[in-house]
């Protein structure tokens, strides 16, 4: 019978652990970097007048938004391979999942800090002669940037968060590999459990309390400027 | 995609469509509960007590609910806590949804108009009736929408509960999926389940927002 936490550090346990961590991280940044890019773009699409448009971003952002992104997941993870032939990994589905829910997400926050800018900068802009590409990134991006900056840390805090659901579709993310160890010593740890789950919980919360500490620490200041 | 497939696998879906409904609501009644007390000892200032609430917030809300809940249903056995799965995915979400619900009632009390507070002081009320008569029941209002909003956050995330074995509406399309291969009939009932308890709370939260706002502008 050994002490339980040396569960952890037995053979290659822990540099496994990491190393499905580092899949987790991955998917992560791929994500968040497409997904930011697109949703910049949908949301400054989303502020154009012009009604079909409109509608057909906001159904976007709804369906991501309605449906669970565990059920996204799934949708993709089925129906790709089923009904378009598309035949990717379950880590290229997980990215292609998270950009286009961050995507999503991202439009409805870039939005709401460009709707935020004063009517009258747009109108001095217009004064001066810009044109419309201009106009966005000359004095609407740069006086919207500081107010999505917060919301888009949480957002990533989010997307870290959500990666524990990538066991569901059998990618080896850190979870998955926990579990592994955990049946792989259940005669010689049958705690092992409470000490693998226990270093995946704290590793997470490394991982995103940071971001949210910095998210907020912002959002104060902001709130002292304002 | 098959009609009959759809129409045969109703009653299945049904039985876990009101499973979700009744592990949301006990979730969501025991997390605001849990974010009331947090918010309340934050307000108030209780010593030692309001440091665990804030210790258990950020704890809360900076890890992922299935890591959560695998915590509870596998690991919290092994030091001597037993409990049935649905019993786990109750508690994981009143956990989870504790901390979210606090920040929501605690934005609610600090966007309360600080002339409001100065007014209630002037007229001699003392900490607890100023608290009682002048910022709950507008803090209160103030959080509405923002514990709406949780409130769809805490439905969605019961398809977690997939991962401990509960028949939710997740796990039964999985279940479905595995047992007969009807992979688009399964997805597509899931996603029009999700969208019947979804869509109307949606569009009640918008009206919330759109209120809250109109109700800030007569300040």
């Amino acid at each position: 019978m050994h002490s339980g936490i040396s569960i952890l550090f037995a053979g290659q346990n822990f540099s496994r652990l990491l190393g499905g961590l580092w899949i987790s991280a991955k998917i992560s940044i791929v994500s968040l970097v497409i997904g930011i890019a697109l949703g910049i773009l949908l949301g400054a699409l989303r502020t154009v007048k012009n009604p079909i448009l409109r509608v057909i971003l906001r159904l976007y952002l709804e369906f991501f938004r309605i449906v669970p992104t565990v059920v996204l997941l799934f949708l993709f993870y089925y129906i790709l391979p089923k009904n378009f032939n598309v035949n990717l990994n379950a880590q290229a589905v997980a990215m292609l999942v998270f950009a286009l829910w961050v995507g999503a997400e991202m439009s409805d926050i870039v939005r709401g800090a460009l709707i935020s800018v004063p009517q009258h900068q747009c109108e001095a802009g217009i004064a001066i002669g810009l044109n419309g590409p201009q106009l966005f990134r000359y004095v609407l991006l740069p006086q919207a940037i500081g107010l999505m900056i917060p919301a888009t840390i949480n957002l990533m805090t989010r997307v870290i968060k959500t990666t524990s659901l990538l066991l569901l579709i059998s990618v080896m993310d850190v979870i998955n590999i926990g579990q592994q160890i955990i049946e792989a010593n259940r005669q010689t740890h049958p705690d092992g459990a409470f000490w693998v789950y226990g270093l995946i919980f704290i590793l997470y919360f490394l991982l995103c309390y940071p971001l949210s500490a910095w998210a907020r620490h912002l959002e104060r200041q902001q709130d002292n400027n304002a | 995609m098959s009609w009959i497939v759809i129409q045969q696998s109703v009653p299945v879906f049904a039985q876990a469509f009101w499973l979700t409904l009744k592990l949301s609501f006990y979730g969501i009644i025991g997390a605001i509960i849990l974010g009331l007390i947090a918010s309340f000892l934050r307000y108030f200032k209780v010593p030692v007590l309001r440091q665990i609430s804030a210790v258990y917030t950020e704890v809360s809300r900076n890890t992922p609910l299935l890591i959560q809940l695998f915590f509870i249903y596998y690991a919290f056995p092994e030091i001597g806590i037993k409990m049935s799965a649905t019993a786990a995915g109750i508690s994981g979400l009143i956990f989870l949804g504790g901390s979210y619900m606090a920040e929501a009632i605690f934005g609610g009390l600090k966007g309360v108009a600080k002339i409001q507070v100065e007014s209630g002081l002037a007229i001699g009320l003392s900490r607890w009736q100023l608290a009682r008569y002048v910022v709950f029941p507008q803090g209160l209002t103030l959080s509405v929408p923002a514990i709406a909003a949780n409130v769809i956050f805490l439905i969605k995330e019961t398809s977690i509960f997939t991962v401990i074995a509960i028949p939710e509406l997740t796990n039964t399309a999985l279940d479905q999926i595995g047992l007969y291969y009807h992979t688009d009939e399964s997805l597509f009932v899931l996603v029009i389940a999700y969208a019947i308890i979804l869509i109307p709370l949606s569009l009640i939260l918008t009206w919330l927002e759109r209120r809250a706002r109109r109700g800030a502008f007569g300040n």
